[in-house]
């Protein structure tokens, strides 16, 4: 018997519920996931804010401070240890078993991945959103319809990172373990961004720097939400970090083998 | 509903793990399967639970091929695996519900499923408990209550008793018998615990990777010349090793 489109919603609710209540039950890794951006935006922040003046650039229409600046690349940052960090555990982690369940539904398995993915990239909105409260605090106030638009930017980066993630736990043998993909993909996609600096200052310091930082899908992704936060959209942004979405997910989903993973235990 | 497996390979690049198997399991019948640590068991649950890609031969249900048609063949699977696969910080069920959620329930189905099953396993006042207050037996039947959730007609069990004491596995062993019998249920319990087969059961038993026997645990003894099922499998494998 086919499914129906009914049991493929059903299933999609399933795995994000799962992932929700994964999510209020580990309440320590939801705080300690708050603390790294929220250390950025006050502790590093305050320090370098007297180093870097910001010239008015595009979106803000006026002066801004280096909190504010930053912000956006902080929302992303969550989301990129978010997705690293569950797209690894789905093939590498104690979460095998949860993912041999996950495979043992009769739906495809492309199905599944595609849950699994938006489910992640769903919750951990929340923890941006979070963040963005607290922000507040430190006089990062974009518009209240900025938390709106923004909504759809932070879902497609969410997705892209978790579907980024998927592949490389899927391809790179050598980088099973959480701190190598730190150090060899989690930092250099974020140092290598606008979402500490702009590119016009990373020009500045040195022209292959800027080039490597212009071809990093992660400092699209960095400023289609800063755009979207302030109600504008950057189309050049948004184009990179659909398609890049739409080529990691087509790889990842392509490239998912649970059988490497159980031959690597 | 009948499981057919014909000239099963499959292999970890050059290490082979099954070598042409071939057998089939009847409907509502009780099978065993047999072997050592590294006999292939956890290998051949792999290729019939779809976890790995079959390589080279086929997989089929009731003349359904798992290749072909994964969607219905699933949906007639239940397993339990070898190594709890329960999320421990969620409830009992909520565990449940999302299974059942996989395959394709509604939470009303899925409650009233649900309600069946842990009642079936004298398990309905734990339903709200988180799994990591229930011990391994429990752990276990709401496994099994899993597994049966959407109303399978082959159930797969990978070391099911593996880590519980001996009044717990034979109660859990019993059970699953009891479930073959009154629901022509297929099942393949596998196993490397002789004591959990009776005579009659069908033993598959598997030794590096390739199959030696298919018949009753009554027929290994005869075939080996041994009185207990116990000293036929010593022997058989040891022949086998002794031939390599």
């Amino acid at each position: 018997m086919n499914m129906s489109s009914a049991q493929y919603w059903h299933c999609f609710r399933g795995v994000l519920v799962r992932e929700y209540l994964r999510f209020i039950q580990q309440r320590t890794r939801f705080f300690s996931a708050l603390v790294r951006p929220l250390l950025w935006l006050v502790v590093f922040a305050a320090g370098f804010r007297a180093a870097l003046g910001i010239a008015i650039i595009e979106p803000y229409e006026t002066y801004i401070t280096y909190e504010v600046y930053i912000a956006p690349g902080l929302c992303c940052m969550i989301l990129l240890f978010n997705g690293m960090q569950s797209s690894l555990s789905m093939v590498y982690d104690r979460e095998m078993g949860s993912m041999r369940v996950l495979l043992m539904s009769p739906l495809p398995r492309w199905f599944l991945l595609v849950c699994k993915l938006l489910s992640i990239a769903l919750v951990s909105l929340l923890q941006v959103y979070a963040f963005l409260l607290i922000a507040l605090l430190v006089d990062v106030e974009p518009p209240l319809w900025g938390y709106l638009t923004a909504l759809p930017a932070f879902l497609l980066v969410a997705v892209m990172l978790g579907a980024i993630g998927l592949f490389i736990s899927s391809w790179i043998k050598q980088l099973e373990n959480f701190a190598g993909v730190m150090n060899f993909v989690i930092f250099p996609m974020f140092f290598l961004s606008s979402a500490l600096y702009p590119l016009w200052k990373m020009q500045e310091a040195s022209e292959w720097l800027y080039w490597i930082c212009s071809s990093n899908p992660f400092t699209y992704a960095v400023e289609l939400v800063r755009h979207a936060l302030y109600m504008k959209f950057d189309l050049l942004a948004f184009s990179v970090t659909l398609s890049t979405t739409i080529l990691f997910s087509l790889l990842a989903i392509n490239g998912f083998n649970p059988q490497r993973a159980a031959k690597g235990k | 509903m009948s499981i057919n497996v014909e000239q099963l390979s499959f292999s970890y690049g050059r290490k082979t793990a099954l070598s042409d198997l071939n057998f089939t399991l009847e409907r509502g019948e009780f099978s065993a399967l047999l072997g050592p640590n590294g006999a292939g068991k956890s290998t051949l649950f792999a290729l019939l639970t779809r976890l790995f890609s079959l390589q080279s031969g086929s997989i089929q249900l009731q003349g359904l091929d798992l290749q072909k048609t994964p969607t219905q063949v699933m949906q007639q699977v239940g397993v339990v695996f070898q190594q709890s696969t329960l999320d421990l910080d969620l409830s009992v069920q909520q565990n449940l519900v999302y299974h059942a959620a996989l395959h394709g329930f509604s939470s009303a189905e899925a409650n009233a499923r649900i309600a069946i099953e842990l009642d079936r396993m004298s398990m309905a006042d734990r339903a709200n408990e988180k799994v990591r207050a229930l011990n391994g037996g429990h752990r276990r039947r709401v496994e099994i209550a899993r597994a049966l959730l959407h109303q399978p007609s082959v159930l797969l069990l990978d070391e099911p008793t593996s880590g519980l004491d001996p009044q717990t596995r034979k109660i859990l062993n019993q059970h699953v018998r009891q479930l073959c019998e009154d629901q022509q249920l297929t099942v393949l319990w596998a196993t490397h615990l002789i004591d959990e087969i009776h005579a009659n059961d069908r033993a598959l038993l598997l030794h590096q990777g390739k199959l030696l026997s298919s018949s009753t645990g009554q027929n290994l003894c005869t075939l080996s010349g041994k009185e207990q099922l116990a000293h036929a499998f010593e022997h058989l494998t040891q022949q086998t090793v002794a031939a390599a």
